[in-house]
């Protein structure tokens, strides 16, 4: 309900916008082959305007959102002198991947309450229902998924990465990870103008395993009996392979 | 060359891979273990989800183990009849230990369980390993000392359901091997390993199996307990990744071999005293990361997307 609201809201806001956004990028589909590695995605876009532009300086603020799952976080603490998980926290929404760019430093191009509206920083994106219980805590356990995260280059923020050319064309270059969950990853596009947002625009990159990477996960799922002795078949005939192949080798 | 592993779902080095399924091979080869004691940490380290790590790791230890029993078959160094009974246990215990997992995780405690039976485990074995074959090799040294004739007849004599195990020389009850074969399940099951470190020291000095066929008749019923546990992680949990099992298994069963012919040219005592030198060191780093404060103290379990 509240979405749909929200995009209403989206919509009148879009219809009398006085500039819009027109965006593509390099690929909208990442296919995870055998020997993916990462890959980076361009994005890049115009400002449309039907009329001159209005004052004060326009920002852009990319973000592109993998799928979303709910994480458990855990602390440890020192009992009788060991190092154990003690505290645990469910986050009900996180998401795998978040990368957002924008012109400038996030604070500097977007107000508080629109990111409290439109979820654009890293720490907009994270929530828990169990938020109402003991804030503090939630939040020091969100920032440890963000930290972690952070440290293995799925979450970034990065201000200054968005080349804005005479207040009408940018581009950024999304780098995604080898680390990569499959599933469509939402991008957005903001125009800002005074910290407020005066377009969005919305559009999906799909990550897909193809080849022998889908055929391996397909079987996996879809028919585990089989793989799982498949596994085992392969397993003993290297096995055998290898005792084979040394005892021609000894006898030579 | 990097290699992304469709059911871990990282991006890894594919000879990083096969080397350390080659490192883990040799010393497989060589001491009769499966080598998953310590492949399954380093797992952990090059960043492989755990419950791949352990269930991949099983599917692994049947090709290692499967090619080092055939060098073991052909010389006649295995005792089925033993390696049977063994297994009899090993089946029941490996179906418990899926459970005891399953309910560990569900309370978050699954890590520290599995790190406080490799610290527990592998330093007791290792140690008592480590000073029995220190006591060897001085009297080996020593040829003035008297050798010391092994106890023939200890409390497992004195138990019922005798048989005869003709290859390993000895007439005992099949109540202790079906209680290792148990016990070595279980910690299959949660520790993602073969169980060879504590089958091994077992068949010595509890059951009194000569040592030559010890090595080979843990490896035969490792073969069966991994076999099993790869079965049953595959169809409950889908975390077994065929692509890291055959990159670590080529590796490994390469390893292997050239593990089991350094094995053959070295001495008992000696292969025992760096197998427990090994086992001790394991056992100590991972006792050390216990005691020091970690740098990161929160950690991540993401559930299924939302």
């Amino acid at each position: 309900m509240i979405r749909f609201l929200l995009a209403l809201l989206l919509l009148a806001q879009t219809a009398n916008a006085a500039e819009r956004v027109v965006a593509d990028m390099s690929q909208s589909l990442v296919s995870i082959t055998a020997n993916f590695d990462g890959t980076a995605i361009l994005i890049f876009g115009a400002v449309k305007r039907n009329s001159p532009a209005p004052k004060g300086q326009l920002e852009v603020i990319i973000a592109v959102t993998g799928p979303s799952s709910p994480v458990i976080v855990r602390k440890k603490s020192r009992i009788l002198g060991i190092w154990v998980n003690r505290e645990a926290v469910k986050i009900d929404f996180a998401p795998s991947f978040y990368a957002v760019a924008s012109t400038n430093p996030l604070p500097e191009v977007l107000s508080q309450v629109e990111d409290f509206q439109r979820r654009v920083s890293i720490e907009r994106m994270i929530r828990s229902a169990e938020s109402a219980k003991d804030t503090k805590k939630i939040e020091k356990f969100a920032q440890a998924i963000v930290r972690i995260r952070d440290a293995n280059g799925l979450y970034t923020e990065t201000g200054g990465k968005v080349k804005l050319t005479e207040g009408t064309l940018f581009k950024t270059e999304i780098a995604l990870p080898s680390n990569l969950v499959e599933g469509d990853y939402l991008t957005r596009i903001f125009l800002t103008r005074d910290k407020k947002v005066v377009d969005e625009y919305q559009t999906t990159i799909a990550v897909r395993k193809v080849g022998l990477e889908r055929w391996i996960y397909n079987l996996a799922h879809e028919r585990p009996l089989v793989y799982g002795i498949l596994s085992l078949v392969i397993a003993i005939f290297a096995g055998w392979l290898a005792s084979a192949i040394f005892r021609v080798l000894r006898l030579n | 060359m990097q290699i992304y592993l469709p059911i871990a779902e990282i991006s890894v080095n594919a000879f990083l891979l096969l080397g350390l399924g080659g490192l883990v091979g040799i010393l497989s080869g060589m001491f009769g273990v499966g080598g998953g004691f310590l492949m399954t940490p380093l797992l952990f380290f090059i960043g492989i989800p755990p419950a791949v790590a352990v269930a991949t790791e099983a599917n692994q230890i049947v090709a290692s183990s499967f090619s080092g029993v055939l060098a073991h078959l052909k010389r006649q160094t295995v005792d089925l009849k033993m390696g049977l009974v063994l297994l009899v246990g090993g089946l029941f215990g490996a179906a418990v230990g899926v459970q005891v997992f399953k309910a560990l995780k569900a309370i978050g405690q699954v890590e520290l369980l599995v790190t406080l039976s490799y610290v527990v485990f592998l330093g007791v074995v290792g140690g008592l390993m480590f000073f029995e074959s220190l006591r060897a090799i001085r009297r080996a040294s020593n040829p003035n000392r008297r050798k010391p004739v092994r106890k023939q007849r200890n409390w497992v004599h004195a138990l019922p359901f005798k048989m005869k195990f003709r290859t390993s020389g000895i007439y005992i009850s099949v109540i202790p091997p079906v209680l290792v074969g148990v016990i070595v399940g279980v910690l299959a099951a949660i520790m993602g390993v073969g169980g060879g470190f504590i089958m091994v020291p077992a068949m010595i000095y509890i059951l009194g199996m000569p040592t030559k066929v010890v090595i080979g008749t843990s490896l035969f019923q490792i073969i069966f307990v991994t076999g099993f546990t790869t079965l049953m992680h595959a169809t409950t949990n889908y975390t077994v990744d065929m692509a890291l099992a055959v990159l670590l298994l080529i590796g490994g069963v390469i390893g292997a071999q050239i593990g089991t012919r350094i094995g053959l040219k070295m001495k008992a005592e000696q292969l025992r005293i760096l197998l427990s030198i090994l086992v001790l060191g394991v056992s100590g780093k991972l006792a050390f990361d216990l005691l020091l404060e970690p740098s990161e103290l929160y950690s991540l379990d993401v559930g299924a997307p939302s």
